[in-house]
């Protein structure tokens, strides 16, 4: 039974999708429930997926019957269902949340919306489920074409920032496949697992290192691994906000899975760590993506485009866990998988919320919002702390087995560079903390006292989910070590 | 050594955080209601503290484990007799502080007194984090917490320079923790592969597994950078700049509760963490002793051309921590005996002189010590506790002062450290030279016709405090037994 869970996962999203289209004729107002229904199942499927893999091991299914290497097969492991169940959950939330958000935003236009939804969702379960390369190049396309199409109908400068982005994800899909391209070439393969068994004897082979290349620059681009991250700022920036919390907090997580499964399943990470000097490399792209992220993040006057440079340079902390090749730091990026998720999507839906009161994102349009919305400014600050690393917030905690699993790598300068990039964080935060807390309002009229500003808090369908991934924020550290010996331990790669 | 189980220390962190979430709850529209949760929780937390004491003068310890989280990783307290020193100090002085705040909030009619009072409750909370933690990673978790809790007391006027005093405050705090307590904590645990605080230094037995001496020394100067609480030169700029606070904020928060959290672990790392042996013979204690001998001086220097009466005061309080750090740093019995004490001795010496320069600015709007002549005559009973506090910092018997002082002494003799005894008796001649033309100012001179002094009145909740903080001042130096029997557990 739980295999066939794999296809479920897939075959629901996608199924829901076109009948959602389908239904928004007839009714309009049934598309949401719809959506809501449906992710929870994938919750539920997922939840099920994950307790199938903790109790009985790895899970294999195969479409249509067709036995491996030659039929598409569907693997899910420790890895698939940690990144598979943290998709299905923050897309629920961002689901339940999005209800006031885009009948604000998208007038007339919720049914289309949430039928790209539901695609975008399908994609980023299948590329968790699949275990076919080739397969899963579709399923990257399906999340990227949702993507594009979801970022364009944002506001003001949407579209450029969609086109670029579409231009630059082109680039990575095209790059990704002819990754594919060159492997079957010199394997005749497709599943990620033969390929991992096919491919030690061909490591000196030059279109296998080119294969490598071509997927690591494709990879990086679709997570915005900087400096490959010129597209992110502008689309999320603009995209609707829904989109931004949706994106921010699993597409980019996404692509590190990917990054992860071509470095140490198809390839093997002897070949990734020893015979090129990739994680190296990688450890200092992460770097600059922690420091220039946050040094960015500084400069901005909009919080949404702030937090996407903030975004980048959470993306820089995964990386640098995997690039220093062992158990501590590979800890420490699978935990920060979880927690930035949490981080990112509560911090992308306390800014959708100021979008939806307000109407604009700007930091000065944070002043003294902490009168006009309590709850949600708290749950800004918690999530905020919990980027800079503040314990007892979840990031404190991934942060701890990323600079030990530096230290143990005995790379001192990245240690140093993760806890300068706490420091800059704090400069980033604090200047919307002050903003929301102390900085006089730009309305004289508003310092008339306490009484003088109505209490405006976002409605509860927003509230209600931004406030479980706050809670999960100050809760999920304290289960890290739970999550660590039941989950995390066991995607280690071997050899680390 | 034994060890008693015992929930009280979690207890006693706990019962003002819901104090906190219950001051929230309540609001402006019930102001007593709120006040009175205050003063419940300040009540009850001292009890729970006190109640912890007469065991651990027994020489027992209490233990408790919250959560065990990953390896290394632990919430979990454990109540010694050097913790136990300074919660009793801080739960005792919140509840006097809580009259003196409502009376001072109230007087001068201060905005935002929900997240007042809710923030100086978690401040509180964290502090007993700090007193009882069992581990670094406990302490630095509190440590953060007083941090971030006293951030919007100390930006609470919102003003611009309010809002520049606490950026300067969170840069300091903050950021230090992070660059330099933080990578401190990381390269102990990975030479160690513990946090736990134990009674010879848990770094003792690491140079015989080839772990250098370069190493441990930059652990070592780490940790006194990161610990930027403990207002260190040339880590002290953020306190001066904390005075933008209301007075009662920097009375007990920053004289008692936030720079004393700071020498508390400072106090933590030299005994538990390094070990005195292993400071002994790295050398670095005395390298301390003169680093903080160093600070006294300069800073007692800086606060004798200060005119405002809260700033002279930040540099006194800076001045007089770096003896509790130099009594660690000697590493010596009575030296620690004389810096331990001085966390009580001090603490109620010097939340006295705050309050009075609270109690002058409700009652005369006056902030400058060239204001102050003549104001003895209106406000007797401020100026007389005045007297008693500058009396302590000099460290003229019968005060508590005099009784730190002793020990210090002793103890750098005890060291064979004369150039520290001279440090010692200098700066005590500086203190007097800062302090006794204040009081002689408000007695003996005329007030000048450009002060308006006539309509000047004492308030009586905010005179009551500061007398009985005064009183206790002197109580402490007659009878100082009851905390030196405390202090002498702590290096038993």
């Amino acid at each position: 039974m739980a295999e066939h869970s794999l296809i479920l996962i897939i075959v629901i999203p996608l199924m829901a999708s076109c009948f959602n289209i389908l239904l928004g004729l007839f009714r309009r107002g049934f598309c949401y429930p719809l959506v809501i229904a449906t992710l929870s199942l994938c919750v539920i499927l997922s939840i099920f997926i994950m307790d199938g893999v903790i109790n009985n091991g790895v899970i294999h299914y195969r479409l249509g019957g067709w036995a491996p290497p030659w039929g598409i097969e569907y693997v899910v492991d420790h890895l698939n269902a940690f990144v598979m169940t943290i998709i299905s959950f923050i897309s629920l939330f961002v689901a339940v949340y999005s209800k006031r958000s885009v009948e604000a935003e998208l007038p007339g236009r919720t049914v289309y919306f949430y039928t790209v939804f539901l695609l975008l969702v399908t994609g980023l379960l299948g590329i968790t489920v699949t275990g076919d390369v080739f397969n899963l190049y579709v399923f990257l396309e399906i999340t990227s074409l949702a993507g594009y199409a979801l970022i364009a109908i944002g506001r003001d400068k949407a579209l450029l920032a969609s086109f670029n982005y579409l231009i630059m994800g082109t680039i990575g899909a095209c790059f990704y496949l002819l990754g594919v391209g060159y492997l079957y070439i010199a394997t005749g393969s497709l599943n990620m697992a033969d390929l991992g068994r096919l491919l030690p004897d061909l490591y000196h082979s030059k279109v296998v290192l080119v294969a490598f290349a071509f997927f690591a620059v494709g990879v990086a681009i679709k997570m915005a691994l900087f400096p490959l991250h010129v597209w992110l700022p502008d689309a999320y920036t603009y995209a609707p906000s829904t989109v931004s919390a949706l994106a921010a907090s699993t597409m980019t997580k996404v692509g590190v899975y990917v990054m992860i499964r071509i470095m140490f399943t198809v390839f093997k990470p002897n070949f990734s760590a020893e015979m090129l000097p990739v994680t190296e490399i990688l450890g200092w792209v992460a770097s600059g993506a922690m420091i220039f992220g946050c040094i960015l993040a500084i400069a901005q006057t909009d919080v949404k485009r702030m937090l996407s440079y903030i975004l980048i340079a959470e993306v820089g902390y995964i990386v640098i866990g995997v690039s220093v090749t062992n158990r501590m730091g590979f800890t420490g990026a699978l935990l920060h998988i979880l927690f930035d998720a949490f981080m990112m999507a509560c911090l992308f839906m306390v800014a959708g919320v100021v979008m939806h009161k307000t109407g604009k994102t700007s930091i000065h349009g944070f002043r003294q919002l902490h009168r006009r919305m309590p709850i949600t400014m708290a749950a800004f600050t918690i999530a905020a702390l919990s980027v800079i690393g503040v314990p007892p917030t979840a990031g404190f905690f991934s942060k701890w087995y990323l600079v030990l699993g530096a230290i143990y790598a005995r790379k001192w300068i990245f240690a140093g560079m993760l806890l300068l990039s706490s420091l800059l964080a704090v400069v980033a935060f604090f200047r919307v903390i002050e903003n929301i807390y102390f900085a006089p309002s730009c309305h004289a009229h508003d310092r008339v006292g306490q009484e003088g500003i109505v209490r405006d808090e976002a409605p509860l369908s927003m509230l209600v989910p931004l406030l479980t991934m706050a809670a999960g924020i100050l809760i999920l550290g304290f289960f890290s070590g739970k999550i660590v010996s039941a989950v995390i331990q066991f995607t280690v790669p071997e050899g680390f | 050594m034994e060890i008693i189980s015992s929930i009280k220390p979690l207890l006693a962190v706990i019962v003002s955080l819901i104090a906190a979430f219950l001051i929230l709850l309540t609001g402006e529209r019930a102001r007593n209601l709120r006040e009175f949760w205050t003063i419940l929780a300040s009540v009850i937390k001292f009890t729970i503290v006190f109640s912890m004491v007469s065991p651990i003068r027994e020489g027992k310890v209490i233990e408790y484990t919250v959560i065990s989280i990953s390896p290394g990783l632990s919430l979990q307290f454990r109540a010694d007799a050097l913790g136990i020193l300074f919660a009793l100090t801080a739960s005792f002085l919140w509840i006097i502080t809580s009259f003196y705040s409502i009376g001072y909030m109230r007087s001068l009619n201060e905005r935002a007194q929900t997240r007042y009072f809710a923030c100086f409750a978690i401040a509180l909370s964290a502090t007993m984090g700090v007193a009882f933690s069992a581990n670094l990673f406990t302490t630095f978790l509190f440590y953060e917490i007083i941090t971030l809790s006293t951030y919007p007391l100390v930006a609470h006027k919102e003003t611009p320079e309010a809002i520049r005093g606490a950026r300067i405050y969170l840069t300091y705090l903050l950021g230090t923790s992070i660059a330099f307590l933080l990578l401190a904590i990381f390269m102990t645990y990975t030479v160690a592969g513990t946090l736990d605080f134990s009674d010879n230094g848990i770094l003792i037995d690491t140079t015989a597994m080839g772990v250098s001496d370069t190493f441990l020394t930059i652990t070592f100067i780490l940790f006194m950078a990161g610990i930027a609480k403990a207002a260190m030169m040339p880590l002290h700029s953020w306190l001066p700049a904390a005075m933008v606070a209301p007075t009662p904020v920097s009375a007990l928060l920053h004289a008692v509760v936030v720079v004393k959290a700071g020498v508390f672990v400072v106090v933590k790392v030299v005994i538990h963490i390094f070990g005195i042996d292993l400071l002994t013979k790295l050398g670095l204690g005395t390298a301390l002793a003169y680093f903080s001998s160093f600070t006294i001086i300069i800073a007692s220097i800086i606060a004798l051309k200060q005119d405002n009466l809260k700033r002279m005061l930040a540099f006194s309080t800076i001045s007089q921590l770096s003896y509790i750090i130099l009594g660690a740093a000697l590493l010596k019995p009575s030296s620690m005996v004389g810096g331990i004490i001085h966390i009580t001795n001090h603490a109620f010496s010097k939340i006295t002189l705050f309050f009075c320069a609270g109690s002058i600015y409700v009652s005369a709007h006056k902030t400058e010590i060239s204001q102050l002549s003549g104001i003895g005559k209106k406000m007797p009973w401020t100026m007389a506790a005045f007297f008693i506090g500058s009396l302590s910092m000099i460290g003229v018997p019968p005060t508590a002062g005099f009784i730190s002082k002793w020990y210090l002494a002793v103890g750098s003799m005890e060291a064979k450290e004369i150039p520290i005894l001279v440090v010692l008796l200098f700066s005590s001649v500086l203190n007097a030279a800062y302090f006794l033309p204040i009081t002689y100012k408000a007695f003996f001179e005329k007030e000048n016709h450009t002060d308006h002094h006539e309509e000047v009145k004492e308030i009586p909740v905010v005179v009551i405090p500061l007398v009985i903080t005064a009183i206790i001042s002197i109580l402490v130096g007659i009878y100082p037994d009851y905390f030196l029997t405390l202090a002498k557990e702590v290096i038993r």
